[in-house]
This record gives structure tokens, sequence and C-alpha cells, in this order.
């Protein structure tokens, strides 16, 4: 299949100032939902908005749907690629359905007059959004989600190739952030559009995205399908720190453990893995095997019973075990 | 292309109903705007009317509509004050206020900017900057174009040069709108400006005869009275052009609404609109400025009534809306302008002032999520 988004040898930044990033070379088919991920400031927007022509590329090309855009007048990339930007929309007063029919934009003619076949596109990108009960409500009335959900659907009314986003669940409560990321999965599928956002939202980026884009730290691009660059190590490497790992395993952050004090947990299945997160964000590092650990925790479905270095003790809440552990890491650290 | 059509197709078939829904919904909005214009319309209609039986003397209904559908003049003077004084100075109180009106909606927009219209953006005192160099140039008694003294190519020059002095007042606070996004220092910055350029026409007019001074001071005033048939031909023109230019680009306005970005995006190439926007700003508030004097407040409270009229942010309805809107707020300003009767008339500023302060104080107030909501 011929990649609706393409690039060959890019380099985005600013001006006169070293690239940004460079020498990226990628490839989106039409349908699948990509996630460019990264550290705050390594260059995902500056590569973001190459890829929307809002700033020109250093070096290289952008080709969509096979055409380089730089060779695009302004109407024909608007009918190729439709954005969702973080800026602000601040309109005094708008129906969601005229900010979605405002898509149709570069399709119109010199009046703005919408056809038949416009109020269907329009209609039908409401609906594909799930806002048909938002259409005539005013923009200002909208929660952040709903906003969101109106501007996707606005992107859409413009029916493009390449639908970029910028953070599109930036400012969206945990769940809208879950429902958006799902439904941009459902649209790039129907839709047979090529979506590629930017997102902070690592965890759940790993469970939506059929490709991941990853910057590393030095700048390097990693692609491939979110457990491809799990099972490299590449994601672990790049949002690990000193406070904090990412756990492959887990597909989640951990606090780091200083590995002070090891400890061995036994018990019933999902009890054990309770206590043992507990462990890990007191700092503690949970071993596997129980020799050479210096604490030892028995979970019942009762409580819990633990013995150290540092005394033993007995409690009936996760609560208590978290102080036993910190005394037991604290003590270690008197020693 | 193809993959395009099909997805339509298949969610067409599934949804019909909401879009039959959402489209009947829309159409009773229409219905609202066209109800409401169509009221505002018969207002203006009712205001011209009254605006040419009312003034110094009072002219009869029926003589009024006797002049206005051409009967013969039969020797009633009243024929000549309408013909000659009340009739061009309703025209120039229509075009006036429509001008301003819409050139206060385009800075509006263009600087997605609640608070911005070409007084205090200084198109107007640039304008006035325009009118007293080429006055002074010249060699003429200032404000002698008033009683068109100047003639048509003199005229030409005025609105040429007051245009010109409000795009160069214009043209560096659009450019800092341009790389700053906070509103409030753009607003600042154009007051700012204005006031230098204002401070710099008061320099240049101080030194002029006593009679020429006192003649700026009433051409300050504002005021619609001044224009006859004669400068009408220029002002009536220059003004229909820059309500065209308005009226044309409508679909850029509504996409400005979402910000240069966004608009963008969906295909505008907003360097040229805003070039195009600016210039015919600055022409229609020139060509006010130039014959009519430095008139406020009109280009701010307008769109103001506009969109809370209509509540709507949509150019297709407000451009019409600041049209009429701003049509008929000029004539009711010119008659409570007459209200002295025969102790003279009161000066026009003034009057939009006493009009157009409190509607943008209660707009500003009313607006629960904060004035820079455009």
């Amino acid at each position: 299949m011929t990649p609706a988004l393409k690039t060959h040898d890019l380099a985005v930044g600013y001006g006169r100032q070293p690239a940004v990033l460079s020498h990226i070379n990628l490839a989106v088919a039409p349908g699948e939902m990509v996630c460019l991920l990264g550290v705050n400031g390594i260059g995902k927007s500056t590569l973001m908005r190459t890829l929307a022509r809002m700033q020109p590329a250093l070096g290289g090309s952008v080709e969509i749907d096979g055409r380089d855009i730089s060779r695009m007048n302004q109407g024909e990339l608007a009918r190729k690629v439709a954005v969702v930007l973080t800026e602000r929309v601040a309109i005094g007063a708008m129906p969601a359905y005229g900010l979605v029919a405002l898509g149709r934009y570069p399709h119109t003619g010199w009046a703005g007059q919408l056809s038949d076949a416009d109020r269907d596109i329009v209609a039908e990108a409401i609906a594909a959004v799930g806002a048909q009960h938002l259409a005539q409500r005013d923009i200002n009335e909208l929660s952040d989600g709903e906003r969101q959900r109106i501007l996707i659907a606005r992107a859409l009314a413009q029916r493009p190739a390449v639908l970029l986003l910028d953070e599109p669940s930036a400012f969206l409560d945990v769940s809208a952030r879950v429902e958006i990321m799902a439904m941009l999965r459902r649209l790039a599928r129907e839709q047979q559009v090529a979506v590629v956002l930017s997102s902070h939202d690592l965890e759940l980026s790993l469970r939506t995205a059929d490709t991941l884009w990853l910057v590393d730290r030095a700048g390097a691009m990693h692609v491939g399908a979110p457990e491809d660059l799990l099972a490299d190590g590449s994601v672990a490497g790049v949002f690990s720190g000193p406070e904090v790992v990412f756990s492959t395993l887990e597909r989640s952050f951990k606090i780091r453990g200083h590995g002070a004090v090891r400890a061995f947990v036994t018990g019933p299945g999902e009890q054990a893995d309770l206590a043992r997160s507990v462990l890990e964000r007191e700092g503690l590092l949970v071993v596997a095997a129980e020799e050479g650990a210096e604490l030892r925790i028995v979970v019942a479905t009762s409580g819990w019973e633990g013995s150290g270095a540092h005394g033993g003790g007995r409690g009936s809440s996760f609560a208590e075990l978290a102080l036993f552990a910190r005394r037991q890491a604290q003590g270690s650290h008197d020693v | 292309m193809t993959r395009n059509h099909d997805g339509q197709d298949d969610a067409l078939d599934h949804r019909a109903s909401p879009r039959v829904a959402i489209a009947s919904a829309v159409a009773s909005s229409g219905a609202y705007h066209t109800v409401v214009l169509g009221i505002a319309l018969a207002l203006l209609v009712a205001t011209f009317i009254a605006a040419i039986c009312l003034g110094s003397t009072s002219i009869p209904l029926g003589t009024v509509f006797g002049a206005l559908t051409g009967q013969p003049a039969s020797g009633n003077p009243d024929f000549d004050i309408i013909t000659a004084i009340r009739l061009p100075r309703a025209i120039t109180a229509c075009l006036a206020g429509a001008a301003l009106g819409v050139a206060g909606l385009q800075m509006q927009t263009l600087m997605r900017n609640p608070l911005a219209d070409p007084f205090v953006l200084g198109i107007t005192s640039g304008a006035s900057l325009g009118v007293a160099l080429v006055v002074l140039a010249s060699g003429s008694a200032i404000g002698s174009f008033l009683t068109g003294g100047m003639g048509l190519g003199g005229g030409f020059a005025i609105v040429i040069a007051s245009t010109l002095g409000g795009l160069c007042v214009l043209a560096p606070t659009l450019a800092i709108a341009s790389r700053l996004q906070n509103p409030s220092t753009v607003l600042i910055f154009g007051l700012m400006t204005g006031y230098a350029v204002s401070a710099f026409v008061t320099l240049l007019v101080a030194g002029a005869a006593p009679d020429q001074l006192q003649r700026w001071i009433a051409w300050g005033f504002g005021s619609f009275s001044a224009v006859t048939w004669n400068e009408l031909q220029i002002f009536g023109p220059v003004v229909v052009l820059g309500l065209v230019v308005a009226a044309v680009t409508i679909k850029q306005l509504n996409a400005l609404l979402l910000g240069e970005n966004y608009a963008r995006s969906m295909g505008l190439n907003t360097t040229a609109m805003r070039i195009l926007t600016m210039a015919a700003a600055s022409l229609l508030a020139g060509a006010v400025t130039a014959y009519c004097g430095p008139i406020g407040f009109l280009g701010i409270a307008v769109p103001h009534v506009a969109r809370s009229l209509l509540k709507s942010s949509d150019h297709r309805v407000l451009v019409p809306a600041a049209i009429v809107l701003g049509a008929l707020t000029a004539l009711l300003a010119q008659l409570v302008a007459l209200l002295p009767g025969q102790f003279g008339v009161l000066p026009l500023n003034a009057v939009t002032a006493l009009i157009g302060a409190p509607i943008v104080a209660f707009v500003i107030l009313r607006s629960r999520k904060g004035i820079f909501v455009g």
C-alpha cells in the first residue's frame, strides 16, 4: 500500500540553528495510528509542525499521498492534511455544528456555501466522534473533552489523508483521555486516515498506537510497534530517570528502588502483588528468591507478617505494611 | 479518494437520522437570524425617514415621501432642505456607521480581540495625521475641505492620505500582534501609538491661526453634516468598496475565528488576508475620518451589539448586521445630536461616546468568560 505520509531524510528545526531532529525516515499507511513520544523539548512539536508545513523543513522532504508537500499550494495541502492544535479556540458564540462546518473550508467555493454533500460530510464527522447531541450546543459551554471531540470532527470534515494532532489529550481528565485515544484509533481504521499524534501519555500510547515514533534523549528516532520498542529496551531507556524506572513488563513507571533492602514476598497471588507494589513504592528492592533477602513478608487474606534485620511486625492493612517497610529501610540507612 | 468515498457511504447508511435532526436545528437558527436582521432593517428605514423629518425645522412625513419619491419640487422650500441637507446627511450617517461597524468587526476578528476597533488601534489617529498633513501641505485653510472648497481632486487626496495614515499606524500594531500572543499588550501598543500620533497632529495644528484651529477642533467633534452630494461622489464609492471587500471575505473571516494557525491549515493565505483586511479597514475608517471627523465607539460597539443580538460569531450574519446596525446607530446618534433643536447641535463624538461607552461596558461586564473571548 502507498503510504499516506512519508518522509525522506527529513531534518527539522529553526532557521540557522542546528537541526533539532535530522535524518528522519518515516512512513504511515492509511488507517494506521502513530504516537510520537519523547521527553519534553526534544523536538516533537517541531516535527509535528514540519509535517503540517506550519514551518519549513531544514532538509529532506515530506510526501503526502506520494506528493512533496513543499510543492503543494495552500488549498491542496489543506485537502490532504488536517490538524488539531493545542492552542485554545476562543470564539464568542458558535454552535459546535458551525465549528465542524468550518472544516469544509478548502472544499467550498468563494462564498463558503455548503452543498448537500458538504452537509452530509459535516454530519458524518459529528456522528463519527459521537457528538450528535452536542451539535447545537455553543462551543463555550462544552467540557474540554467534548470540545476536543468537536475539534477532531472539524479536522475530519476537512477529509484529510493525514490527521495530525498535537497532544490531543493534554488538557483532558483521565477518562476523557482514554476515550479520545480509543476514538482516534477507531477513526483511523473506519476513515482509513493516517493518524499521527504527539503525546506525553506513554502508558496510554503503548496501549493504543499501532506504531510508536520514539525520540530518545540523543535525538535518534526509534520506530516500531509498541511491543517491539518495549522488547528492545528503547522505551525503558528513554523514560527511566534517576527517580523512576519504566517497567517493560508492567508497561508503567515505578519509583526507583535504591536496593538498600531486599525484600521477598510470599502469599496468594493478588495479595502478594499488592504487597510488592507497596514495598517498591517504599524504595525496597523486591527480589524473586528468598535467598539473600533481608526482609521476608508473608501475606495472607487476613493480613501480613514480616521479619527483617530490624525486627519483625504484623498488621492487617497495606498502610501498616508501608509503615513497617519504611522503618526497615530507615533502619538500614541509620546503620 | 476512493477510500474516503466508501467510508462516507457506509456512514451515511447508518447515520441518516442525526443528520436530519442537525439540519432542522440549523435551519431554525437561520430563521432567527433572518427575523433579527429584518427587524433591524425596518428600524433602519424608519430612523432614516425620521432623520429626514427632524432637524432645526420639522418637515411633515408627506413632504418627505414626496421628495423621496421624486415628485416635482413645486416651489416647496422643504424640498430644498431635504435634497440639499437632510438626504445627504442621512446617507452620510448610514455610510459612516456601516463603515465603522464593519471596520470594527474586521479588526476584532483579525486580532481576535473584542476591544479592537479603528479608534483604539490608532487608525483614526493615523487618518487624522494624513488629513492634517494634506491640508497643511496644500496651504489651504484647515477644515476648508469640509465646506467642499477643495473639489473632487482634493477630496481624493484627503481620502488617500487618511487611508495611508491609518495603515501606517495599523501596520506596526498588527506586526506586533502576529508575534505577541497577549491581546492586552497589543491593544496597549495600539493605544500608545494612537496617542503618540495624536500628539504629533496636535503639534502640527498648534501653530495654525486661531480660526483654522477652531475649525480643526470643530472637525474633531465629528459631524455628518459637512458631506454634500459632491463629497458623496467620493465618500460613497470608497465606503462601498470597503464594504464589498468585507462581504467577499466572509468565508476567510470565519476561518480566522479559529486563529491564524488553524486558518492556514485550512488553506487560507493568512498574510494576504491580513493585508487585505488591514487595507479595507483603513480605507473605511480613513474615509469616515476624512469626511466626518474622528468618530469613536461606533466601531467597537456595533459588532458587539450585532453578536449579542444574533447570538452568533458567523460573519455571514455579522457582516450584514454590522452594516445595518452601524447605519442605524449612526442615524440615532445624529438624531440625538439634533435634540437641542434651534439651540444648535451636540458634538457627534460626545453622542457616540455616550451611546457606545455603556454598551461596551455592559458587554464586558456581562461576559462571564472574560473579555478576551472574541
